[in-house]
């Protein structure tokens, strides 16, 4: 079994902590700008609740008969705070063990945990922008109100943005770490056993 | 030879009918960036906030200078239906006096409040002429939030002014009237049994609130405009005096007699030790104190019931008199404090006074006699100087801190620029027409902003499209900021203009309330949300609990009202963004509208005259759905036994 080296096995422990600002800073961030609204309309997604002009956003969207958006909308509040614990411990778990082959099943994970949350991200987008209240009373034919998965987009006189926000570029950072150890280990000079 | 003729008959017609021709005189000629410099391009914002009183519209006009453009109306004295101010349940206390409800007065001058003798721009004071009371607005909701009455008063024209550190408003009466047990007296008994008070009202340094700390009973002459001292002259007061003839008849003639009347130097830091040593007699007076509690958006009225009154005939060296040319209208010192400027509006000269010298005279007992009792100083023991053939009618004077004065002429309808030090006069300039005050950002306190100057005028004529016979006043903004005034810019104003005080926005731009915040509403009849909405009927009173939010109002359909019943609406406005009112009317009803903040509750009072249904509505512009917010109300006749009904949204 291959270890890595010491400074390779502390880049997996960096990548693991970097995940705990998760905890305490925004994951995500919606923002909405329209002519009647110059400075903007925002909404930030974190571990486990909502900030930001959430009652502003259900303000304007009832009208076109959107869903209330609130904490109760999202059920990964309840959980995800466990689901990064793990993921914390199996990093630190990974750079004591100190392998490539935890290196690379821990990195995999990561990998698919950040596809997992785009997914997750995009179905509720979808149910959102198309879940509609028939009785709304703005109807357009044929509209629907997804929100990009990222990056901008215009739904009627709003001008939509949808990205990461710092806990997930901090989180990104971390495992662009991993991929740092990945190739140095790739390349370094085998260790010569004395 | 025919031709000659026709052509000199043609010529003599023409010269006969051809109307005069003025002689082309001193025109204030615009020169050409003067569009530039008044342009304020969309999506900026003015450098100034200019409050500007209305005079006998009682209200205060806020506009932005340079671009003159009025940005707001804000209700003082005068009931505005336009939102509720003096109409809605909760505000009509503001304009209690203790003569009962007054929906009207007359608003002549504002004070801007000063740490330091410079612009702290937290509150605006305003004066109500006609029965006399002092307000205070808030400057960050730009909203009135407090009103004192003042006893012993009539006509309360010299006020408000603040001392520079805004530790009072002092308001002087302009007519001395009798005061005490006795009022019923002989007008001809002037001279014995009239008096004149000059009110002191402590500001609270933290809340601003006011109390009329103490009056000090004053000769019974007419009281004019007054200024605090500031830095060298902290501690003393200057009020300009006329009618010390004491005339109570035909005072254009005979209160014109005297060579001179009087500046009156009040020394208030002495009466301040006086009254600790506790001096000063408590008498009874009734008056009244009304606050706004932002809060519970509700204001109360108190009557007070007695007042702190200093006899400075017995407690010496309060006041000095210093005589001064030919009934004054006004008294400025300059921002240093040394110089005391007082205009004889019917006089030649403007006489500038010195403080350093009229302490002097004081210490070296420089009088030229004693007034019941109160020194009379020397006039040229305390004189700096005259500026000599100024114009005609000095008025005011403001300053720009660059060691200039400006003085308003109201007969030679123009504004003249001199050196204080100097007395030298620099530049004149017209009005158009016939200029009352003038005001410079800063101009009366220790630290002008300067720039620019603005000359509130008492004619208007032909300045404007014409719009009858009756015109609103009209005003020009001043380029000062070189050796010569420059004209800039001819704007219309609202109501009577007689003086404005301006200050930089930067003060105050980031310090505005958007909205109320919802939690905080502590009205007795506030909702926090809409499942509390309700119908409740007490007696013959019914206390509709009702909100609103964008599109609707709940509860819409209410039943069981009868004939006569008082029906008290009482409106939530549920919202939490900026910019985001919403109005209440229902039909019939004998008041103003109402218009509510996001997260405010305000009340209005309706009797339902007839049997029928009524409809209310949202009467502010709100959203898409605004023609939507509506609702229906049904009135039984008196005495029916209609069951009380409250509902929204039942699906059809």
């Amino acid at each position: 079994m291959k270890s890595l080296s010491t400074s390779n096995r502390i880049l997996i422990l960096i990548a693991a902590l970097l995940i705990i600002p998760a905890y305490f800073t925004p994951l995500w961030q919606i923002s909405l700008w329209a002519p009647q609204y110059p400075e903007g309309l925002n909404m930030k997604i974190w571990i486990d609740h909502l900030s930001g002009n959430v009652d502003q956003i259900n303000g304007v969207n009832h009208y076109i008969g959107m869903n209330h958006i609130g904490d109760e909308m999202f059920p990964e509040f309840t959980y995800l705070i466990y689901v990064i614990g793990v993921l914390i411990a199996l990093g630190i778990g990974a750079s004591l063990i100190g392998k490539r082959w935890s290196l690379y099943s821990f990195f995999g994970l990561m990998s698919l945990f950040g596809a997992a949350v785009l997914v997750d991200m995009y179905q509720w987008g979808y149910e959102y922008g198309h879940t509609l209240d028939p009785k709304a009373a703005i109807k357009v034919e044929g509209m629907s109100y997804q929100p990009p998965l990222i990056g901008y987009k215009e739904l009627l006189n709003f001008l939509a943005y949808s990205g990461p926000d710092t806990g997930s570029w901090i989180l990104m950072g971390g495992v662009g770490l991993l991929i740092l150890a990945i190739v140095r280990d790739r390349f370094q000079k085998p260790v010569l056993a004395l | 030879m025919k031709k000659n003729v026709w052509l000199l008959a043609a010529g003599l017609i023409a010269v006969a009918l051809a109307p005069g021709c003025k002689p082309k005189g001193a025109q204030s000629a615009i020169s050409g960036d003067a569009a530039s410099k008044v342009y304020v391009a969309p999506g900026e914002y003015d450098e100034f906030y200019n409050i500007v009183s209305g005079g006998f519209n009682g209200q205060i006009s806020v506009v932005g200078l340079p671009s003159g453009r009025v940005l707001k109306i804000l209700p003082v004295f005068s009931v505005h239906p336009e939102n509720g101010w003096g109409f809605s349940e909760e505000t009509k206390p503001m304009l209690n006096t203790s003569h009962g409800f007054i929906p009207w007065d007359d608003l002549h001058h504002i004070a801007v409040s000063t740490t330091n003798a410079e612009h702290d721009a937290r509150w605006a004071f305003a004066n109500a002429n006609n029965t006399p009371r002092i307000a205070r607005i808030d400057l960050t909701t730009f909203k009135t939030v407090e009103i004192i009455e003042i006893p012993n008063s009539a006509g309360n024209h010299s006020s408000p002014f603040i001392t520079q550190n805004t530790e009072y408003v002092v308001a002087g009466t302009r007519f001395s009237i009798p005061t005490g047990e006795n009022q019923d007296v002989s007008i001809d008994s002037y001279k014995e049994n009239f008096k004149g008070h000059i009110s002191f009202i402590a500001v609270d340094k933290e809340t601003g609130e006011m109390n009329l700390s103490f009056q000090i009973e004053a000769p019974p002459f007419n009281f004019d405009l007054a200024r605090a001292g500031k830095n060298k002259s902290h501690g003393w007061f200057f009020f300009s005096t006329y009618n010390t003839e004491m005339a109570h008849t035909l005072l254009e003639v005979n209160a014109s007699q005297k060579d001179k009347d009087y500046i009156m130097a009040v020394n208030w830091k002495k009466a301040e030790e006086y009254i600790k040593a506790g001096e000063g007699t408590r008498k009874k007076a009734n008056y009244v104190h009304n606050t706004w509690n932002e809060e519970t958006h509700t204001a109360t009225s108190t009557m007070m019931e007695d007042v702190l009154v200093l006899d400075p005939k017995i407690l010496k060296d309060i006041v000095y008199f210093i005589p001064c040319p030919k009934s004054p209208h006004g008294t400025d010192t300059d921002p240093t404090g040394e110089y005391i400027i007082g205009s004889g509006k019917l006089a030649a000269i403007i006489p500038v006074f010195s403080f350093t010298k009229m302490l002097a005279a004081i210490e070296a007992k420089d009088f030229e006699g004693t007034l019941d009792g109160m020194p009379v100083l020397k006039y040229e023991s305390v004189l700096h100087g005259e500026v000599e053939k100024p114009g005609l009618g000095p008025l005011h004077t403001e300053f720009d801190g660059k060691g200039n004065a400006y003085t308003s002429m109201f007969v030679s309808s123009e504004i003249v620029k001199w050196n204080i030090e100097t007395l030298e006069v620099l530049d004149r300039v017209p009005t158009y027409y016939s200029i009352g005050h003038l005001s410079i950002p800063g101009g009366p306190t220790g630290k002008p902003h300067g720039k620019y100057m603005v000359a509130y005028n008492k004619i208007t004529k032909d300045r404007y499209l014409p719009t009858g016979p009756e015109l609103a006043h009209s005003a020009q903004l001043y380029d000062i900021s070189g050796d010569k005034m420059q004209l800039l810019l001819d704007f219309p104003t609202i109501g009577e203009p007689h003086y404005a005080e301006a200050f930089p926005a930067s003060l105050i731009k980031d310090k505005q309330v958007k909205f109320f915040k919802i939690e905080e509403n502590m009205h007795p009849y506030a909702l926090k949300g809409i499942k509390d909405a309700r119908v409740e009927r007490k007696g013959n009173e019914v206390h509709v609990y009702i909100t609103s939010i964008r599109s609707n109002f709940r509860p819409d359909n209410i039943e069981g009202v009868n004939v006569g019943d008082e029906v008290y609406f009482h409106v939530t406005n549920l919202e939490q963004d900026w910019d985001v009112p919403h109005g209440f009317a229902i039909k019939g009803a004998n008041t103003g509208e109402l218009l509510i903040m996001p997260g405010e509750t305000s009340t209005l009072k309706w009797v339902p005259d007839r049997v029928g249904i009524f409809p209310f509505y949202c009467t502010d512009f709100c959203s898409a759905l605004h023609q939507e917010m509506q609702g229906y109300l049904r009135v039984s006749p008196k005495g029916s036994s209609t069951e009380l009904k409250f509902s929204t949204g039942e699906v059809e």
